[in-house]
């Protein structure tokens, strides 16, 4: 098996503060990679470790084969990254932003036009080359962010929160783009608050203040995290109810859930049992039913767990 | 029926870009609104209008009783406003921003320390009060930063974007919070991306292109969803969307977390050709069957209809 990524006890601690802690995980060449986490848990930390922007205090990372402390030089030609706040050039132009990086990463100049028609293809800006990057909106900004940090082909793309603030269709449109990449070998890390976009993983990493809590594909953490059942409840005074739930025996925890509830149970829950308990304080049950845990639920099992630690 | 928020043919126009059209919205007493829409559909014009930071060119608003346009100061009395890049103050304390904002508020001095100490409550932040801003995780901050957006205790709370970039466990934490403003009489404007929060309101409206295309609670829209939805379980679940794209009979096509939404005509006979392609093509299906759609399914289709028109 071929690895793009190799970290191993990787820690990084500022003064006493310790952002990243013994963590260790590897990333097949071609997979995705998503790395999960509440805000503040060290990812950021890790990703500018494997780019080589700051040493780590201990522990061991390769990337292509090359050491992150000692070759960075090495692997940051066959990295690209795009960072959450989009570097781009807000007063240039869309065609200048992709020439601006074609130089900075050195592509050859008979190759940059065929590189940049390829870019704008790939990322729907057709037509828009000669657009001020501070018109477009959200959406095809992010697409040109992305364009421009793969304009030199890296082998592996480090992607932190690309999709914050753009909206359902240009994510998934981006999401495509992220796909067809990894089809053509390309290795994706990727940091998302989108827990339906970590789905799409080929494996996840759970990371909470500094530790890895968990590694594995969406599927099978999903299916072994959480030990008990999850409850999707609809009601009229939602609010109520969470407290309710949560004075009760048996339930673990309950918290809004798209509109409605979810609430972590003991295994085989009485459904009808729960009903009553929640009708007889005056509360209108419209819908009550078990469902497979989705990956959000897993993410705030997880951190409520290690909060009560 | 009593309305706080009345906006009527509203409209801002930006040299050749009409960013709002027409724009008309009623917003129910101590309810929440939501408005959700693709990037540059207008709803950060749309907020800034109602906290009269922008001029409409024509028509108005009214909030409570008063009239955007000609009342601009007493409104800002009632209104909570917080833009999406809300700032704090990176080296004050937790505190010391709330004392800053309680003064730009002119709270009267007899009431702002207790005002001060529920709202740390309230927020949860009260363990946290000595830190400083910059040290505080996303989530934390903005709970602070709605907090001092309360301080004044408004009627009226307009939200841009409020949860962008904050993690899961956080954003239900947010949520939480604005369900007790609701029950205390708050009014409340919210724009999101996320339609999960989405469904939380207690009224909808989408927007595309400076308008409003829909308009009504959740749980209408997407009863009235008006095409047959498939959810697909496969084994290669993007090669079949790839494949399911490429037919006639099938309106579109889109992976949701670890679902394969398709929207069709005819409900048997997508399933069944469906089935019959996928075969052929060496696809192991685990289901196919119809669903309900969840609020980001009608979203995405309505908006990609707007632009086929």
């Amino acid at each position: 098996m071929e690895y793009a990524i190799e970290i191993d006890n990787l820690t990084k601690k500022f003064g006493k503060f310790v952002a990243v802690n013994n963590v260790s995980f590897k990333i097949k060449k071609g997979d995705v990679f998503g790395f999960l986490g509440p805000n503040g848990s060290g990812k950021t930390t890790v990703i500018r470790m494997i780019m080589g922007l700051i040493t780590p205090t201990s522990g061991t990372g390769k990337v292509l084969g090359y050491d992150v402390t000692t070759e960075s030089e090495k692997i940051r030609s066959h990295i690209g990254y795009m960072s959450q706040k989009f570097s781009l050039y807000d007063d240039l132009t869309v065609d200048e932003n992709l020439d601006f990086y074609a130089g900075v990463y050195k592509v050859p100049k008979n190759k940059i036009n065929e590189k940049k028609k390829e870019i704008l293809e790939m990322a729907d800006l057709v037509g828009r080359e000669n657009m001020i990057t501070s018109n477009l909106s959200g959406g095809w900004k992010q697409r040109l962010a992305l364009g421009c940090s793969i304009i030199h082909e890296p082998e592996i793309l480090l992607l932190d929160e690309p999709t914050g603030g753009v909206d359902p269709i240009a994510r998934r449109q981006f999401w495509d783009i992220i796909y067809e990449l990894s089809k053509k070998g390309v290795t994706i890390l990727v940091t998302t608050h989108y827990m339906d976009e970590a789905e799409h993983c080929n494996s996840i990493g759970f990371l909470y203040y500094g530790n890895i809590l968990s590694l594995d594909t969406p599927n099978i953490m999903k299916g072994k995290i959480i030990d008990g059942d999850i409850v999707e409840i609809k009601v009229n005074d939602t609010l109520k109810s969470i407290e309710l739930l949560k004075a009760k025996n048996g339930v673990g925890d309950a918290s809004v859930y798209g509109s409605g509830i979810h609430a972590m149970t003991e295994h085989n829950t009485d459904l009808e049992e729960l009903k009553g308990y929640l009708t007889e304080n005056n509360i209108q049950v419209t819908n009550i039913k078990m469902v497979r845990p989705s990956l959000e639920d897993v993410f705030v099992f997880l951190v409520e767990k290690e909060n009560k630690k | 029926m009593e309305y706080d928020i009345i906006i009527s043919s509203m409209t801002k126009k930006f040299g050749d870009l009409t960013a709002v059209d027409r724009l008309s919205i009623k917003v129910k007493k101590g309810t929440i609104f939501g408005l959700v829409g693709p990037d540059g559909a207008g709803k950060t014009t749309t907020m800034r209008m109602l906290c009269s930071l922008l001029t409409p060119d024509s028509g108005t608003a009214i909030i409570g009783d008063h009239d955007i346009l000609k009342e601009s100061e007493e409104i800002k009395k009632d209104i909570g406003y917080m833009p999406q890049r809300f700032s704090l103050y990176g080296d004050l304390t937790v505190l010391e921003n709330l004392e800053f904002y309680a003064e730009i508020y002119q709270v009267p001095r007899k009431v702002r320390k207790e005002k001060i100490e529920h709202l740390l409550e309230f927020s949860n932040l009260s363990k946290h009060s000595y830190k400083l801003a910059d040290q505080l995780s996303g989530g934390m901050k903005q709970k602070l930063a709605l907090s001092c957006n309360l301080i004044h205790t408004p009627k009226y709370l307009l939200l841009d974007e409020p949860t962008i970039g904050v993690d899961p466990v956080a954003r239900r934490e947010f949520w939480r919070i604005l369900f007790e403003l609701k029950d205390l009489g708050t009014t409340i404007f919210v724009s999101t991306p996320y339609m999960d929060e989405a469904e939380r309101c207690d009224e909808v409206g989408l927007m595309s292109e400076g308008k409003i295309v829909k308009s009504d609670t959740p749980s209408n829209i997407i009863n009235n969803f008006e095409k047959p939805l498939l959810c697909v379980y496969s084994e290669d679940n993007h090669k079949a969307k790839n494949m399911a794209q490429e037919e006639e009979y099938v309106f579109d096509a889109y992976l949701l977390g670890e679902e394969l939404h398709v929207v069709a005509d005819d409900k048997d006979y997508a399933i069944n050709n469906l089935m019959e392609k996928f075969k052929t093509n060496n696809i192991t299906v685990d289901s196919i069957k119809e669903v309900s759609p969840s609020l980001e399914d009608v979203f995405v289709y309505i908006i990609k209809n707007e632009k086929r028109r």
